[in-house]
């Protein structure tokens, strides 16, 4: 039995490849070469050394003394706050940006909802010199002005999705309806562990390395490398992605979750999809989808951008429904408080999205000597103004 | 033999029309496939709409989203068309995205589709290999054919190998992009059109995307058995409304 992907593309009955013609010589030509190029050495070394020399990795996994005694449990804290740009998003823009160079591309688009996705994108489009452009839902333009700012800080052109909710999934709409249209030079740099195959793996692959060095860093510390728990916030699900990766069929170590429930999972303002939602076909992949009766992709919410999204990889729904992962979600109230908490307690102030992940201890009870590894996914630099607003600081 | 096959053995250019199911106004889908073969269209592609048209331009966009608020749903769209074979002989085909089929209950889909006399389904985002892995069975047990797209940069060897697997036609999208985002044709169509004829396949090829008047229409048809119109013509729905659907058709031919 294995929780990772199969030959043809799926999570147990979750993803595949449901894209048009159009786009298909593009993902095919990625699906023939991701495995051959990402285990080329010259690849590698490469891809290691920018993760090592421009993203700072490997990030630190620090004990967070003060909030384990709050909790009741040993926890310790993946410090991708800490990287370059300031969340997870940069391991797989950097893995991508030198794929799309050894594909030839030299045009690069990319979806962003927090803008953090969109940061990282830009960032390595300059770092490589290549043409970059941003699609953004225009109401997360709007709650996530200092991130837009940076992409253009940065070169890059971001374009507003005006259409459906315009948040994260208007905004791949775009993105996936750009590359239709430009099929031969352009590389789609999709930022989670969403879309058609082989993108969930290939990215999953790329942020891998969180859950490589949670391994060895816990074996360092604690002389063992399984954690009793490793918990992430889930939108799409790459942070969670790559903190469960090496630990996806080491069934010992549990898999927790964390998913927005906006203002509360039956409040119709919601972006809690295992709970809401039913098998369908999002973005090129078949997998758990908010929808209606009638098959139509109905709009989420959630006060954080980057949960904001009606579905959420394969992988996590394959999770989901073979009961590996245990799935708990978080309110928006109940994610600022944690965000607020984390802040006091250890100084550090996590974004909205990550803030779910903290925000799991009233629900969820450990034992005092329970191992919990929560994967700090980003910092809350880009939120501040959602914190000044709510908190009325 | 399906309507659709029949209609391909005549000696013309196809005249084939998409429109949205449930638009400009919910009830007009009957009068306006009505109206099509009155006209002398020779095939109709019934729009279900999406809530995330993927492929499609701002046009379709716009019309599925009007449609929807209209209260168009796949039940509604079944029981507008209950009693369409009493009044049309037309080959009637559906397209539209892979999702509400597979909400509906593709087996479920697949069977109202029969009863009704529905003879094709388009669904761009099936491709040929969920579709064989999964599917292929079902629409074969209803008589379905299930109409599959080439493009510019589909390979030859991928070509012949959706020929292989195709009945009733290949839907030649005409340049890489979304539905009503280009018009008229250059060279690089031309050439397109010519290298997939010269291939000789099983299937004829019906082009579409960018075809929007009868002078792009005959630059469409003179390397393939016939056209698609769409986007143009839901825009002349949105100006002039349903009841004007045959003027569009007579500027065509």
């Amino acid at each position: 039995m294995t929780y990772n992907v199969d030959e043809n593309g799926y999570y147990g009955e979750f993803g595949g490849a449901y894209i048009p013609e159009m786009l298909y010589p593009n993902t095919e030509e990625i699906r023939q070469q991701y495995i051959r190029i990402m285990e080329d050495p010259a690849f590698e070394k490469e891809f290691n050394e920018l993760l090592r020399d421009y993203v700072g990795r490997p990030t630190p996994l620090y004990y967070a003394a003060r909030l384990s005694e709050h909790v009741g449990a040993r926890i310790y804290l993946k410090r991708e706050d800490l990287c370059h740009t300031g969340a997870h998003k940069v391991n797989n823009t950097i893995g991508q940006i030198l794929l799309a160079k050894r594909l030839g591309k030299n045009r690069i688009i990319a979806e962003t909802g927090a803008g953090q996705h969109g940061v990282a994108t830009a960032t390595v489009c300059a770092l490589m010199g290549m043409e970059c452009i941003v699609y953004m839902g225009a109401v997360d333009i709007e709650r996530q002005a200092p991130n837009v700012a940076r992409m253009k800080m940065l070169g890059a052109t971001v374009r507003a999705a005006n259409s459906g909710s315009r948040t994260l999934k208007d905004a791949t709409n775009e993105a996936i309806r750009d590359w239709i249209n430009n099929p031969v030079d352009t590389h789609y740099i999709i930022g989670s562990v969403v879309g058609p195959h082989p993108y969930p793996d290939m990215v999953a692959r790329f942020q891998s390395v969180i859950s490589a060095e949670i391994k060895s860093q816990l074996q360092e510390k604690e002389g063992r490398s399984q954690p009793d728990f490793v918990v992430a916030c889930v939108g799409g699900g790459s942070n969670a992605a790559g903190a469960y990766y090496h630990y996806l069929d080491d069934t010992e170590v549990g898999l927790i979750a964390v998913e927005a429930a906006g203002k509360g999972v039956d409040s119709g303002e919601s972006a809690a999809t295992s709970y809401l939602g039913k098998t369908g076909i999002i973005h090129g992949s078949k997998t758990l989808l908010m929808q209606t009766a009638d098959g139509q992709i109905t709009e989420p919410y959630s006060i954080s951008a980057g949960l904001d999204y009606p579905g959420v990889g394969p992988m996590h729904a394959h999770l989901y429904a073979s009961g590996r992962g245990e799935f708990i979600s978080i309110t928006d109230d109940e994610a600022m408080e944690a965000g607020r908490l984390l802040a006091k307690l250890e100084g550090i102030i996590p974004a909205i999205e990550t803030a779910h992940a903290f925000a799991i201890f009233d629900k969820r009870k450990f034992k005092k000597d329970d191992l919990v590894v929560i994967n700090l996914s980003g910092r809350g630099d880009k939120d501040l103004q959602t914190y000044i607003d709510y908190f009325k600081l | 033999m399906n309507r659709i096959q029949k209609r391909l053995q005549e000696d013309k250019k196809i005249l084939s029309i998409y429109f949205t199911a449930g638009y400009p106004r919910l009830e007009d889908t009957v009068g306006i496939i009505e109206s099509l073969e009155k006209h002398g269209v020779d095939l109709v592609e019934i729009g279900l709409p999406f809530s995330d048209p993927l492929a499609d331009g701002p046009t379709i966009q716009e019309s599925s989203t009007k449609a929807l608020k209209n209260g168009m749903t796949t039940e509604k769209l079944f029981s507008q068309l209950q009693e369409i074979r009493e009044k049309v002989s037309i080959p009637l085909i559906i397209m539209g995205y892979f999702n509400p089929v597979l909400q509906y209950g593709v087996e479920e889909f697949c069977k109202k589709c029969q009863e009704i006399g529905i003879d094709g389904l388009i669904l761009p985002d099936l491709p040929l290999r969920e579709y064989q892995l999964q599917y292929k069975d079902i629409f074969e047990a209803h008589g379905l054919l299930n109409i599959f797209l080439i493009t510019p940069q589909t390979s030859q060897e991928r070509i012949r190998e959706i020929d292989a697997a195709s009945e009733g036609f290949l839907y030649l999208v005409s340049s890489a992009s979304t539905t009503g985002a280009k018009t008229g044709f250059g060279q690089e169509q031309e050439d397109y059109f010519k290298r997939v004829a010269a291939m000789k396949l099983r299937n004829p090829q019906i082009a579409g995307f960018g075809i929007s008047n009868a002078e792009t229409f005959a630059q469409a048809t003179r390397h393939t058995h016939g056209a698609i119109i769409g986007s143009a013509f839901i825009k002349h729905l949105t100006e002039n409304g349903a009841s004007s659907a045959g003027e569009f058709i007579k500027r065509i031919r």
